[in-house]
């Protein structure tokens, strides 16, 4: 079986596992506490907290340990938005944001803050141009996911945060699900201010993601209790899923050196822009690990069935709104042809995978598409 | 951005006449140790400047964390490197404003052509990258006199050499270059910022901490070794002495009046100190006492607790308001871990009115009922001497 849904999720690395039971065998006490289990256990979670902020390269920056990339980017969103209100009221973001952005945005909407969605070409880039008219001297917060999950655009970060420092005083998220351990990110210098990591995108376990922002710019909770994490989530702390993370976080950094993965597009890409009938979505620069193509006419679903059927599983768009039928935001966002805006399938790829399995799914591909009747034009 | 190297300037030792070169050397060891787990990082001292070079841009991202605590800095820039030609230093020029905030700043571009071969004289080539960065950053105001992102370029034979942000160094004196001391490190907020001062004058030091247990517990004493390693961290390893005062205390608790048993107490850890003192070769003590603070910290008390030594006792905060104090311990880092709630040896037997005027003939006069001086020898000969920063051979490790 050839596994390319890694943009939906990965499998659990072997050593992330270990780690992971291993801390809920020995390190199990509550954080909080003052005995020496605790303290212990306080310690474990600070040292995998230093080790994610070095890898971030912001060792002064904050960390809210999280239940996923969801959940972070719903405090990111809402808590940035009511820590800031005093400073105004308008927002910015995209149209073609994680649902866990967008929804976040439509709630904040229905309590009277001013959003601008910034739109996307054709291969899904927003335009800086438009992002630099939309800057006011309201403007609050700015949310820009660095990878589109859908199709893999890689949006300008940097400009986006030069341009967002010069002309507002705006909080800059980013919702770095699908890049991290992909394209180097950090929050130093020109990084955003505040990026979204959900650990079972890199090899680590599901339910669990993080928050980190620069120092000194606290959200407001969405949560209340005992006062974890300064108060910004409360909840007792799940120390094994931060280790977990950390430990996801270290390895994962190894892929980002990688070059296979951006080999292995290129080699599909120029392969599949052989055929007539298929189109290629996202520029040529995307990121490294997302190739999504659309069928003339032919429903994504069936391709994925096809695939399944010859031991290699693709996905339609995104797992999110794969069940739905109707095509996805991003694919309305990006103006898809009509007759293609239902063959949209993506193929993303992982740690596990190797350049055989490419070659195998050029070959599955080659038999759907004379199945269909439409060969190598 | 990455960074080919750094350039560090000194402060106020680049005053200091023929011993210079002392105090630069000293500096140049407290950087280098500092710096000792980076593996790529190299030094090079000059008559009034350092650089530090890296082949590994994580080094080189860890050493600009680190420098800015490191006493005897002024200041440092990163510097760009690339090659002597006008197309790639205006290229270099955007990559090194862009790095810093430009929104409204004011500007200015300086030139230095060590290298006369070069094609354009100062003049045109200032003029050249000036109107290449105001394209780019169109935001930027030029200013000559003082201006806020002051762009540096320096064109050697090998290539030109790019500056525009300057990072604040600690300032303060390489810490080793003016004598060592002894630190009595309590676990309080106020005892690590008297260390932090002392060092920033250039004073290296031991600490030594009293431990009580079993009615003080060894998170106490772990909080203590953590704070002593924060210290390590501005230049210089700190060695601590750890003394074990539970046998005494509990003597001065049975045998002296409740009322002056604080004085008492202090006297006795004063005197061990001093003895440690010796034994090391340190020339004063350092204390984090605090005019009126608590009872122990009125003159009249200190004057009975000092009776003990002539050694000279150095008390950085003593004119110094709380809040002060607390926020040097949040800037310096020691307040989080000050703040923790574990007893001290000062706390738990500490009675509920203690004299804030003591009597020094009545003092002494309780203390002769015990014979304290062998007990007092016991304790700094059983002593546990700790060197921080620790060797780490971590247990959590493997699982990260």
């Amino acid at each position: 079986m050839i596994y390319f849904d890694n943009s939906a999720t990965t499998a659990p690395d072997d050593s992330v596992l270990t780690s992971f039971i291993e801390v809920n065998k020995r390190f199990y006490a509550n954080p909080a506490s003052i005995h020496l289990a605790g303290k212990q256990a306080e310690t474990l979670l600070e040292k995998s907290r230093a080790q994610i902020l070095s890898i971030l390269s912001a060792p002064d920056g904050n960390i809210i340990f999280t239940s996923g990339g969801t959940e972070a980017n719903n405090l990111a969103v809402i808590g940035f938005a009511r820590a800031f209100r005093s400073r105004g009221n308008h927002i910015i973001t995209t149209e073609i944001e994680h649902p866990s952005v967008l929804f976040a945005m439509e709630y904040l909407e229905t309590q009277g803050f001013d959003v601008d969605y910034l739109a996307v070409d054709e291969q899904g880039m927003i335009s800086t141009e438009e992002l630099k008219s939309k800057l006011r001297a309201e403007t609050i917060v700015v949310s820009i996911m660095h990878v589109n999950n859908e199709i893999g655009t890689v949006q300008p970060l940097a400009e986006c945060a030069r341009l967002i420092k010069q002309y507002s005083r705006a909080l800059f998220h980013s919702d770095t699900v699908q890049s991290f351990g992909k394209l180097p990110i950090s929050l130093t210098g020109d990084g955003p201010d505040a990026i979204t990591i959900s650990a079972h995108k890199i090899n680590g376990l599901k339910g669990s993601g993080l928050l980190a922002f620069r120092k000194g710019i606290p959200p407001q909770a969405l949560n209340f209790g005992g006062g974890q994490e300064h108060g910004l989530r409360s909840g007792t702390v799940a120390v094994a899923d931060a280790v977990a993370l950390a430990k996801a976080m270290r390895i994962s950094l190894l892929d980002e050196e990688r070059q296979e993965f951006r080999q292995w597009r290129n080699r599909l890409v120029n392969f599949i822009k052989n055929y007539d009938d298929v189109v290629v979505l996202a520029p040529d620069k995307a990121a490294p690990h997302i190739v999504s193509i659309a069928f003339y006419k032919v429903k994504g679903e069936v391709a994925v069935n096809f695939f399944q059927e010859k031991g290699i599983t693709v996905s339609t768009s995104s797992a999110c709104s794969s069940k739905s039928g109707a095509a996805g935001h991003v694919i309305e966002a990006i103006r898809l042809a009509e007759k293609y805006k239902n063959g949209v399938i993506r193929i993303s790829f992982g740690k596990n995978n190797s350049e055989q399995h490419v070659v195998e799914f050029e070959q599955v591909f080659a038999q759907f598409m004379e199945l269909l009747g439409r060969g190598n034009g | 951005m990455e960074w080919n190297e750094l350039l560090i300037r000194y402060g106020e030792i680049s005053l200091k006449g023929r011993n210079r070169n002392v105090f630069v050397k000293k500096l140049r060891k407290n950087i280098k140790e500092a710096l000792s787990d980076l593996p790529t990082v190299a030094l090079q001292a000059e008559r009034d400047r350092m650089f530090l070079f890296a082949d590994d841009k994580r080094d080189m991202e860890e050493a600009i964390i680190r420098l800015p605590h490191i006493f005897g800095i002024q200041s440092f820039s990163p510097v760009a490197k690339c090659e002597a030609t006008l197309e790639a230093i205006k290229e270099t020029a955007l990559r090194v404003i862009g790095a810093g905030e430009t929104a409204g700043k004011t500007f200015k571009v300086e030139i230095r052509r060590t290298d006369k071969s070069f094609p354009l004289v100062t003049g045109e080539l200032q003029q050249e990258i000036a109107a290449h960065v105001l394209q780019n950053f169109p935001e930027l105001i030029v200013q000559m006199k003082k201006p806020e992102v002051l762009l540096h370029v320096e064109i050697r034979s090998e290539g030109a050499y790019l500056t525009a942000k300057v990072h604040k160094g600690a300032a303060g004196m390489p810490v080793g270059s003016n004598g060592h001391s002894l630190l009595m490190l309590s676990g309080g907020i106020d005892s690590p910022v008297a260390g932090y001062l002392m060092m920033k004058r250039g004073v290296s030091i031991d600490a030594i901490h009293f431990a009580s247990p079993p009615f003080t517990s060894e998170l106490a004493k772990k909080k203590v070794m953590d704070l002593a390693e924060k210290l390590s961290s501005f230049g210089a390893a700190v060695r601590l002495h750890i003394i074990p005062f539970t046998e005494i205390q509990q003597t001065i608790v049975n045998q002296v009046p409740d009322n002056v048993s604080m004085t008492t107490t202090r006297r006795l850890m004063l005197q061990i100190a001093d003895q440690v003192r010796a034994e090391i070769g340190a020339l004063a003590i350092v204390t984090g006492e605090s005019l009126g603070q608590v009872a122990s910290q009125t003159l009249e008390s200190l004057t009975a607790i000092n009776a003990v030594t002539t050694t000279p006792i150095l008390r950085p905060l003593i004119a110094s308001d709380k809040l002060d104090i607390i926020e040097i311990a949040q800037k310096i880092g020691t307040y989080d871990i000050s703040i923790q709630p574990y007893e001290d040896c000062c706390t738990i037997f500490s009675p509920s009115n203690p004299k804030t005027k003591p009597r020094l003939e009545k003092v002494i006069y309780y203390e002769s009922f015990s014979d304290f001086a062998p007990m007092v020898e016991e304790a700094v000969k059983n002593r546990i001497t700790v060197d921080l920063p620790l060797q780490k051979q971590d247990e959590f490790d493997d699982l990260l």
